[in-house]
């Protein structure tokens, strides 16, 4: 129906003749999709016939033994990985396949690396700067100056990070948890409307393991100028899982195994027979 | 190698930028210190050169004079270097290429400049070319008997090089010792190309025997002053604009590619962009330090593509320190003065000299000589301009 109405409105252009940087479509539900991905290296099928649709505003979690194919599944989502076929869209508009690193994440997916990777040798405050939303093509970047709105920008994510203190530290010297803090932080700055967060808590104390689940599930859903955002988190702490998911999703072998509820999962006799049979 | 460039740069140096990019460098503690004395030693030697007779103690003579506006052109190179291996991380073993193709801009033009003055007494042609028994110019000498094309080129030729071989390696993600190899592959194809008759660049011999610059006679003492002052001004507005370039947003992005170069792509930036616009900066200020080297020692050849100048040029970085620029200049200047001396007294331990000294270097002071001054004069760190605000 919205399509026709569309169609009557002689002065405007078609949506499905804007160029493909305009605004995710999410009118459909879905922000991600993705259909019979499959991806092999060297013989070894890492990605095998997955499916995987997120919804918009939802908090997902992604389980799986080691070698499912969860990190292989990120990049193929971000462009750093193509697939030997499939289709990944983000929204009903975007194909993500079409496009590279920086054009996904200008389109507004953001990722955090399991290995927490800053910008070590740049302080707390330059690395929040370099992540946040802004052109950023060369000669922009070159003539951007500062200015109070930037900055107080950066200034609240510090303050929801806990590092305002340390702003201007670098970051090579912040403790392990704090620089996953960091890098959270910079997908924060980048304002996504999805954001894929690789194994969140790694090296994290339980209080900070808290106040991770508390800000991811305020973050998910969280309306922002552009929408709102969605967010999957990879993981393999089952209790870190537990506190937060709504929807798990169990991999294994690349492709999905199980998906539900917590509770309805971890009582699907697949999904125990390969965690046990890992030695679970 | 990133956590030994990293401790270079105090978090202070970092000041987020409030300003124009371009009024970013004369706000810099470190910056004006630095102009204050290339820009004091460039106006002594001028006085102690002008105000003394020859003969006089504190007379500077012409000799001293070019010498030192040659360690001025190789420093400016330095710099030029030091922009993309300190702060973007690509170890360029072939800037010699870049220098190079800026010399023989400039001698080409002076070449033109020669007119009927020369050996044959060729109006149109130099010597070279009557020696070869060539009737006409080749189609890429036209235009350089006009001052601003030649000078125009001194810049354009090698940045489009830079451009071309740039685009095709950062777009392929060619980075690390492979983008080194390549680059030292390309100055010593040049270098081969450059060598042929044929090319009509006056192959071995290269470019020689210039009259004058601009109508000034090249021989005068004045205009060797005026040569030595003008490497000086080149060297500063280099620098500034290197030191405005690793002070704005861009140079903090730079240092981010160098360091997590997958971290910064998913920020959105692109990556090769970044490498290639700071590559040709770097590439055209290596011309234009060519440029000024050439009308001061009076000869362009081949030689300067030779894949060993361009890794001397890395190693007067690295001995000054990466990642500081002024580093770059101290050792441009310090190891061209010691190679002066030594190759005066013993012309063949020179390169043993310079490989041991590479060597001490690296394992006693990989910070270089930069690195060294910051620990003996540690201070305070300088409050940033975020501290001041708050």
């Amino acid at each position: 129906m919205n399509l026709i109405k569309e169609l009557a409105q002689r002065d405007q252009v078609f949506s499905f003749m804007m160029p493909s940087v305009s605004p995710v479509d999410v009118r459909h539900g879905p922000i991600l999709y993705l259909e019979d991905v499959s991806v092999s290296f060297d013989g070894f099928k890492a990605i095998n016939n997955l499916n995987l649709t997120i919804d918009d505003g939802e908090l997902r979690c992604i389980i799986g033994p080691n070698g499912a194919g969860k990190t292989t599944m990120m990049d193929i989502i971000t462009g750093k990985t193509r697939p030997d076929e499939g289709s990944v869209w983000f929204g009903s508009r975007h194909n993500l396949l079409q496009m590279n690193e920086p054009e996904i994440a200008s389109l507004g997916i953001g990722r955090k690396f399991q290995k927490p990777t800053v910008f070590e040798a740049l302080t707390i405050f330059e690395n929040l700067e370099l992540a946040m939303a802004s052109d950023k093509r060369v000669l922009p970047t070159l003539t951007a100056r500062m200015n109070g709105e930037k900055r107080d920008r950066i200034e609240e994510v510090l303050t929801i990070i806990g590092l305002e203190t340390q702003r201007y530290q670098r970051a090579g010297v912040l403790s392990h948890g704090q620089k996953q803090w960091l890098e959270i932080g910079m997908l924060l700055m980048q304002q996504p409307r999805l954001l894929l967060v690789d194994e969140p808590v790694a090296g994290m104390t339980e209080q900070e393991m808290e106040r991770t689940a508390e800000l991811l599930t305020r973050l998910a859903g969280h309306k922002s100028s552009h929408g709102r955002q969605s967010v999957v988190v990879v993981e393999h702490d089952m209790g870190f899982v537990r506190s937060i998911a709504r929807t798990v999703t169990v991999l294994h072998q690349g492709s999905v195994l199980a998906e539900g509820s917590m509770d309805k999962v971890s009582s699907d006799p697949k999904v125990v027979e390969v965690y046990l049979g890992e030695g679970h | 190698m990133s956590d030994l460039i990293s401790s270079h740069q105090a978090p202070s140096a970092n000041a987020v930028n409030s300003r124009h990019w371009l009024a970013q460098p004369f706000t810099e503690k470190a910056t004006q210190r630095f102009l204050l004395v290339l820009l004091g030693a460039v106006a002594l030697v001028s006085v102690l050169h002008l105000a003394f007779p020859e003969g006089h103690p504190l007379h500077v003579s012409t000799y001293t004079v070019t010498l030192l506006g040659k360690y001025l052109c190789y420093a400016l190179l330095a710099v030029a270097v030091d922009l993309i291996w300190g702060y973007l991380g690509i170890l360029s073993l072939g800037h010699g290429a870049f220098f190079a193709l800026g010399g023989y801009a400039m001698g080409m033009y002076l070449m033109r400049q020669i007119g009927d003055r020369g050996v044959y007494g060729n109006p149109d042609l130099p010597d070279f070319m009557v020696f070869l028994n060539w009737d006409s110019l080749p189609w890429y000498w036209h235009g350089f008997d006009m001052a601003w094309f030649a000078f125009a080129m001194v810049v354009l030729a090698p940045g489009i090089l830079a451009l071309v071989f740039g685009f095709l390696a950062f777009r392929s993600r060619v980075t690390g010792v492979y983008l080194s190899i390549i680059t030292q592959a390309l100055t010593f194809a040049l270098m081969l190309a450059f060598f042929r008759n044929e090319m009509g660049f006056g192959g071995n011999n290269g470019l020689t025997d210039f009259k004058d610059l601009l109508g000034f006679d090249l021989r005068s003492d004045a205009t060797r002053l005026g040569l030595f002052i003008g490497s000086g001004l080149a060297l500063a507005v280099g620098y500034i604009l290197c030191r405005a370039i690793v002070s704005s947003k861009l140079g903090r992005v730079s240092v981010a590619c160098r360091d997590a170069e997958a971290r910064t792509r998913f920020l959105g930036y692109r990556v090769e962009r970044v490498q290639l616009f700071v590559f040709v900066i770097s590439a055209m200020l290596a011309g234009v330090a060519g440029a000024f080297y050439v009308p001061q020692v009076g000869i362009i050849n081949p030689g300067e593509f030779s894949p060993l100048f361009s890794i001397e040029v890395v190693v007067w970085v690295a001995l000054g320190g990466r990642a500081t620029l002024y580093g770059a200049v101290i050792g441009a200047l310090l190891v061209n003065y010691a190679k002066t001396v030594f190759t005066g007294i013993m012309p063949d331990a020179w390169l043993f000299a310079l490989g041991a000294l590479f060597v001490l270097v690296t394992v006693f002071l990989p910070q270089g000589i930069a690195g060294l001054m910051q620990q003996r004069f540690r201070r305070r760190p300088e409050p940033t301009a975020e501290e001041n605000a708050a």
